[in-house]
């Protein structure tokens, strides 16, 4: 059920009122409370307010609606909502876009991990690829390192537009060269070399003279887009948030360009064809299915959705040091696939928003309460130092009550389930799948309840 | 650079590769023997193995100031760790890996990541209780005196501390100990047969439940103890230093073939040694004609780990001496 389009979920009736009173209330209150909120508790109001106004986004998708109302819900939001709370307050444009940025790099763990089933621990190395990319060459590190007083500031800004697809192709050449030892190793094994080799890229970029190591890389660059910035002194942005409104529209595109081709995939002979490897290599590769070739597409397709991030990144914080690449990233866009539900676009962008919304506004709206309302609290108990936690918990309570996760893929949630007596509502999904033949439920394969002394109950 | 120092700073690794070496064993084994039983990468390993060390922590700053024989203070805190780390492994499996029994590969092992994240932040909770982020272990008085000669020989150039004597001999006593339990007694026997076959060996009488736990608790007691030697060789920990050790023992495990207690050690020597020969390379550089082993920093040791990870599983993908295992159809 990864449609784009509006389609009719569950048997509810039309919602097309409700949705257009829960948006307009939720992103009203938002824009009138944002000044009024005072110290104290009472500011958790403005991260709660900005989830519930984003939950209106996801309730455009899923809901059976008016197809103008879905889109008034979409235009509104992200058109003048989203821009208008960042023009007000910078902070919101940054989270938005990083969240945006985040999200495309779950779509792209996406399709490893959640269509081919290869569980790549090391995924952010291909981000850091595509940032450094751009942060040497669009900063004045690449004078430094050239010693070349032309480049002082840095390679023309208007390359910046070069440097995304250069970014891509990087960032898939590295797919590919690092897929090619290491594809042929199965789960488990090769989890723990991608964790190996994301490690690798992140102790380069902590070494080399090119990278500045640890000192990181400042004064990046983003590319100058004169009528934009005209356009937005217009709308009444500072000049400071220039460069965020161009990267926010900027990423808003390449968003949708990554959910087209992920949507695309998904419908593909390439997709079934992951999705038959991540099920059974053997029987897939039975079926002709080219093994090597077939994963390969899958990394490097990741990996070049993570490149391009990579690239906006870099420009969006001016600033990168081999910190931001690190083993616990990976795990964190891990977390927001396995969040949001394997496989599933919807699922995923939700993971990815939620997790990030939790990482740099709740929590950090969380520790400016506590420590306000409770100035000698231990600096222990300050809830923005929890990340790992969340992360972890996230992943095991996920594993252990929803291995869909929020937002199942309907297949996924078949095949998750398949040991359940529920042959009623399985056969309705693979009706709604369209889908008759490739997803056969045959009780008698389901898996045989050993008895308990065995150890493998469920 | 004459003979001599080179011989020297080859002597020097050996014997620091050694002693490093041992240590990724006694870790490793905990991953072995999870991995043998049920076929899972106990990610949390890393976390067992520095409650260990946090444990040895507080025993020796809390008995620092007591006249007590350093090997006694040794002893206490080796027990307190095992009985610890052991514990807290047999609590994850019970609570996170045994409801996961029987689902697909990927989500046991997504768990696993998932409660090692949730470990370290709750051990840094704990240990921040004390006011504390970075831990310095003091250690009982002698375990950090130079060794200058061993059997008459003058070996105050190795730079060889009691400690690192220490370190070894008790990885020795691990390794034999855990070898003997493993293939001499009833428990060990019923450990390899639920590896082999959990079904077949429920029918044969075994709990198979039973003997996971108990592997788990013998893993995670190794693991604690080695946490316990890492404290002693390094002397600073935090709540979070157990990740990249953790992640060395168990390519150490994948090297030598995971399952197998031998190859355990073999890959954890072959570890040590490699990384404490990368880390002094660069000395080489002044041989005439080397000089181009200047630009290997020493920073670039763990890279050579995870190179020769892949370059063995590549040529010999059951590791050293693992045995290839058909795949089922």
């Amino acid at each position: 059920m990864t449609s784009l389009s509006a389609s009719p979920r569950g048997q509810a009736g039309d919602r097309t009122l409700p949705l257009l009173a829960y948006t307009a209330v939720t992103a009203l209150l938002l824009i009138f409370l944002r000044g009024q909120v005072a110290d104290g508790p009472a500011r958790l109001l403005q991260p709660v307010l900005f989830g519930a106004f984003l939950l209106s986004l996801l309730f455009a998708y899923q809901w059976r609606a008016a197809g103008w109302a879905k889109t008034l819900v979409f235009a509104a939001g992200i058109g003048f909502v989203l821009p208008f709370m960042g023009r007000d307050n910078t902070s919101y444009f940054d989270l938005v876009i990083q969240m945006l940025i985040f999200a495309a790099l779950a779509l792209g763990l996406n399709i490893v991990v959640g269509l081919a089933g290869l569980l790549d621990l090391g995924y952010i190395a291909f981000f850091a690829v595509g940032a450094y990319l751009w942060g040497v060459f669009g900063s004045p590190q690449f004078g430094t390192v050239t010693g070349n007083a032309a480049f002082a500031g840095g390679v023309n800004p208007h390359l910046f537009w070069l440097f995304i697809p250069l970014a891509v192709l990087a960032a898939a050449l590295v797919g590919v060269l690092i897929g090619l030892p290491v594809l042929k190793l199965k789960g488990d094994y090769l989890a723990i070399v991608t964790l190996g080799l994301g490690e690798v890229v992140r102790i380069f970029a902590n070494n080399l003279g090119v990278t500045n190591g640890p000192q990181g890389i400042d004064a990046i660059q983003s590319a100058p887009v004169p009528w934009l910035n005209a356009l937005a002194r217009n709308l009444g942005f500072s000049e400071d948030q220039y460069r965020l409104f161009f990267l926010y529209l900027l990423v808003l595109v390449v968003i949708a360009i990554v959910i087209l081709v992920n949507y695309r995939l998904d419908r593909s002979k390439i997709g079934r064809a992951w999705i038959a490897i991540r099920e059974d290599e053997i029987a897939a590769q039975a079926m002709g299915v080219p093994l090597l070739r077939t994963k390969l597409l899958a990394f490097a397709t990741g990996a070049s959705f993570a490149g391009a991030m990579g690239v906006l990144f870099a420009a969006k914080q001016n600033f990168i040091d081999p910190k931001s690449f690190d083993y616990f990233q990976s795990i964190g866009v891990l977390s927001m696939v396995i969040l949001g539900g394997m496989g599933n676009i919807a699922g995923v962008f939700l993971g990815a928003v939620v997790v990030t919304l939790l990482n740099l506004m709740v929590l950090p709206t969380l520790s400016e309460v506590l420590q306000q309302s409770f100035p000698n609290l231990n600096q222990n108990l300050d809830p923005s130092k929890y990340q790992r936690l969340i992360f972890g918990l996230v992943l095991v309570l996920m594993m252990l009550y929803r291995p869909e996760g929020l937002l199942p893929s309907a297949r996924r949630k078949a095949e998750m389930h398949a040991d359940e007596p529920a042959p009623d509502s399985i056969a309705e999904q693979n009706a709604l799948e369209g889908d008759t033949g490739s997803e056969v439920y045959s009780p008698g394969l389901s898996t045989i309840k050993e008895n308990d002394r065995t150890g493998s109950e469920r | 650079m004459d003979f001599q120092t080179v011989g020297n700073i080859l002597l020097q690794v050996l014997v620091g590769g050694l002693s490093l070496g041992v240590l990724y064993a006694i870790v490793a084994l905990g991953y072995t023997l999870v991995y043998g039983v049920l076929q899972l990468i106990n990610f949390a390993h890393s976390e067992v193995f520095i409650t260990g060390g946090i444990v040895a922590y507080l025993v020796f700053s809390g008995l620092q100031g007591a006249a007590m024989n350093g090997y006694l203070k040794l002893l206490l805190a080796g027990l307190a760790a095992m009985a610890v780390s052991g514990l807290l492994n047999v609590l994850i499996e019970r609570l996170a890996y045994r409801p996961l029994r029987g689902a697909q590969r990927l989500v046991p092992l997504i768990t696993a990541i998932g409660v090692s994240l949730v470990l370290q932040d709750l051990l840094r909770f704990l240990v921040g209780l004390r006011g504390q982020f970075d831990l310095s272990v003091p250690l009982p008085q002698g375990f950090a005196n130079p060794i200058t000669s061993v059997l008459g020989v003058n070996v105050s150039n190795l730079n060889l501390q009691v400690k690192d004597i220490i370190l070894i001999v008790v990885a020795a006593l691990m390794l034999v100990g855990l070898n003997l339990l493993v293939n001499h007694t009833r428990l060990g026997r019923a450990i390899r047969a639920v590896a082999h076959d959990r079904q077949t060996s429920g029918l044969m009488g075994i709990d198979a439940n039973r003997i996971i736990s108990l592997t788990f608790l013998i893993g995670g007691a190794l693991g604690g103890l080695g946490g316990v030697m890492f404290a002693m060789k390094y002397q600073a920990l935090n709540a979070y230093s157990g990740t990249v050790p953790g992640l060395k023992a168990f390519t150490a495990a994948v090297l030598g073939g995971i399952g197998s207690i031998p190859g355990a050690v073999v890959g954890g020597l072959v570890l040590g040694w490699l990384e404490t020969l990368l880390g002094v390379i660069s000395l080489f550089s002044a041989i005439p004609g080397l000089s181009w082993l200047g630009a290997i920093k020493a920073e670039y040791k763990d890279i050579g780990a995870f190179l020769a990870l892949i370059l063995i599983l590549f040529l010999k993908p059951a590791g050293l001496l693992g045995r290839a295992t058909t795949e089922k159809v």
